[in-house]
């Protein structure tokens, strides 16, 4: 896996919900269809209220006109992230936009164990507020061997909390692949 | 030092002597649940990772209930379906309950009991976060994702995180204004949406021992919105007779120690709790609906696994009966089940189904429908401007269809009553 993320920022606040990061008509495309899968990059995001929209400022649509994929890679949340609905089709949303990592000071249970056993999104957790820190389009660096995020756009650190017992999983990228390099599964 | 029920429960389903919260386990699963939405990239996931050697773990402990998008012309939607119905078909599968057949239930988490799937002391998992409904019958039932599903299918495993316990009592005699739901929100307002995540919320008191199992359910389906692992209710009287008159007999009762080890305590006189709403938008944005009296409604919405069950239109026909509706009006049974029963309970000779349509409400089909807004040709689909007033658990920004409209959460004598009025109206006005 990539241990050192580079990309751009795209900030939310709190309780940003599953309905918000891919509304629930959406939920009929195919998955596995590597055309269509495409459409889950397209309404990534699309129901954040538009206030909430790319903090500070709001009103930065995530996505753009017809595209799939969006010009940032990293979400920073707020607390409970990915509460609500347990669509798995919400990290995967993500993953199919370009989004690498999250960091949120808390997630939901659901969107967090998804996002790790689908191996969709590492979900990085802060324990420092950091969506007031950060703000939409800034130049993030996350370094998962040293548990770092760093905002190029004003040189500041922040310790990130270590992923503990889900390191393993994340680092095979999956519950399936850690099943199988641990032996439980052929 | 004493255990939870919710411990003692994945001690067993983990086949270890004692488990505490905060292990780390593997569990084997006595029931996996999914349905149109999540079973197809679940059976993707599977086929993908398994490869020409994929098999389903047992075929008898996996049961599929299509129920969110069943009538609509959407093609994407009606393929999963389709996709479903291949799989059950290629598979020989047992539990598979078609929509457009007499097997069709409607929404699964009501199906789960009716059909005799939610069984006291087991372990059950679900592609959905209100799976955690199941544990009104004293069982672990949680929501889970594609991933996840699609290793329990291949492996009847599941690795967990055994969860600390809250405890929630409500002491006293249910007043005939209060409704499980009203419970419910009192909760979350005092918790938040996040107050219990990664807990098991334990319900339990005299309150709680008065109500029947759908009331029950609306308790534990909701436990989700406070963020909890899984809600749960040990069993009792009320759940024995339920499962006895079903055919459900073999079963294990776990009940919590009296020196079970809990993250905190919560205790309620109900005499004290009044009818609740839920603001836009989100579920613990709690007020009481004599705060919000008198907000004009363009639509009210009585149904989903939350609020679509026998007792909330048992309620709602009570309030109803011999009154016009002065708002578009939605009942919308969650099981073809509660359908049926529409039609047979009657009041004063009235049937249930002949009160909302004399009162001017429109009935669907069971499904999940516009709870969750669904494709754009959905029955009840909140649009830009409405107002609405419903009995589902979640009023998230468009989580009703669109994200210009505003949507409160209440008990199903609230939505009647405001039903009536056409403005949010305290239900005591007409008891």
């Amino acid at each position: 896996m990539e241990k050192k993320i580079i990309g751009k920022a795209y900030v939310l606040g709190n309780n940003v919900d599953t309905d918000q990061i891919i509304p629930a008509e959406h939920l009929v495309y195919s998955t596995s269809d590597t055309e269509e899968i495409k459409k889950y990059g397209h309404f990534a995001l699309s129901s954040v209220p538009l206030n909430q929209a790319g903090l500070p400022d709001g009103g930065k649509q995530f996505i753009s006109g017809d595209n799939y994929r969006s010009d940032y890679s990293i979400v920073i949340g707020g607390t409970n992230f990915g509460c609500g609905s347990s669509r798995e089709h919400a990290p995967l949303a993500l993953q199919v936009a370009g989004v690498k990592v999250v960091v949120a000071e808390s997630y939901a249970r659901i969107f967090y164990r998804n996002s790790v056993d689908g191996g969709f999104v590492v979900p990085y957790e802060c324990s420092i507020k950091l969506n007031d820190k950060i703000k939409t389009g800034d130049t993030i660096e996350i370094d998962i061997d040293t548990n770092m995020i760093k905002n190029h756009s004003d040189g500041k650190s922040y310790k990130l909390n270590p992923l503990g017992d889900v390191f393993e999983i994340v680092e095979a990228c999956g519950l399936f692949a850690f099943a199988r390099t641990s032996g439980m599964i052929n | 030092m004493g255990l939870a029920i919710t411990e003692k429960i994945l001690a067993k389903a983990a086949k270890r002597e004692a488990v505490k919260a905060g292990d780390n386990i593997w569990l084997d699963v006595d029931v996996l649940m999914t349905h149109d939405v999540c079973g197809p990239p679940t059976i993707a996931i599977w086929k993908k990772e398994f490869g020409e050697r994929a098999k389903i773990w047992d075929k008898e402990k996996l049961v599929i209930f299509p129920d969110h998008y069943i009538f609509t012309k959407n093609v994407h939607a009606n393929r999963n379906v389709d996709i479903l119905r291949q799989f059950a078909s290629e598979y020989n599968l047992p539990n598979y309950y078609d929509a457009g057949t007499e097997r069709y239930k409607g929404v699964c988490h009501i199906a789960l009991a009716e059909e005799g799937y939610n069984v006291p002391g087991t372990v059950l998992f679900g592609t959905d976060s209100h799976t955690c409904t199941s544990g009104a019958f004293g069982m672990f039932a949680t929501g889970v994702g594609n991933t996840d599903a699609a290793f329990i299918l291949g492996t009847g495993k599941i690795w967990e995180k055994v969860p600390e316990s809250m405890k929630f009592t409500f002491n006293g005699k249910m007043p005939e204004y209060l409704t499980a739901k009203d419970l419910i929100l009192q909760i979350l307002g005092d918790i938040t949406t996040d107050g219990a995540t990664y807990r098991a919320m334990e319900f339990d008191g005299e309150a709680i021992s008065s109500l029947s199992m759908y009331e029950r359910m609306t308790l534990t389906n909701m436990a989700i919105e406070a963020g909890g692992m899984n809600g749960i209710i040990a069993v009792d009287e009320v759940t024995e007779q339920y499962l006895n008159e079903i055919g459900v007999t073999d079963y294990e009762i776990f009940k919590s120690d009296v020196d079970a080890i809990y993250h905190s305590k919560y205790s309620y006189d109900v005499s004290k709790i009044e009818p609740l709403v839920a603001k836009p938008h989100s579920p613990d944005n709690r007020d009481t609906v004599r705060n919000v009296e008198g907000t004009k409604l363009t639509k009210c919405y009585i149904g989903s696994c939350t609020g679509g069950k026998i007792t909330d239109f048992r309620y709602a026909a009570n309030l109803l009966f011999g009154k016009q509706v002065n708002v578009t009006t939605f009942i919308v049974p969650a099981s073809t089940a509660v359908a049926k029963q529409l039609e047979e309970e009657t009041i004063n000779g009235v049937s249930l189904k002949d009160i909302f349509e004399k009162a001017g409400c429109i009935i669907a089909e069971s499904s999940c429908a516009a709870c969750l807004g669904g494709p754009s040709d959905t029955i009840g689909r909140s649009i830009d401007g409405d107002v609405v007033i419903s009995t589902t658990n979640r009023n998230f920004p468009g989580r009703m269809g669109s994200k210009a409209s505003q949507v409160y959460l209440a008990s199903p004598l609230t939505v009647a009553a405001s039903a009536i009025n056409g403005f949010i109206t305290d239900p005591r006005e007409f008891l």
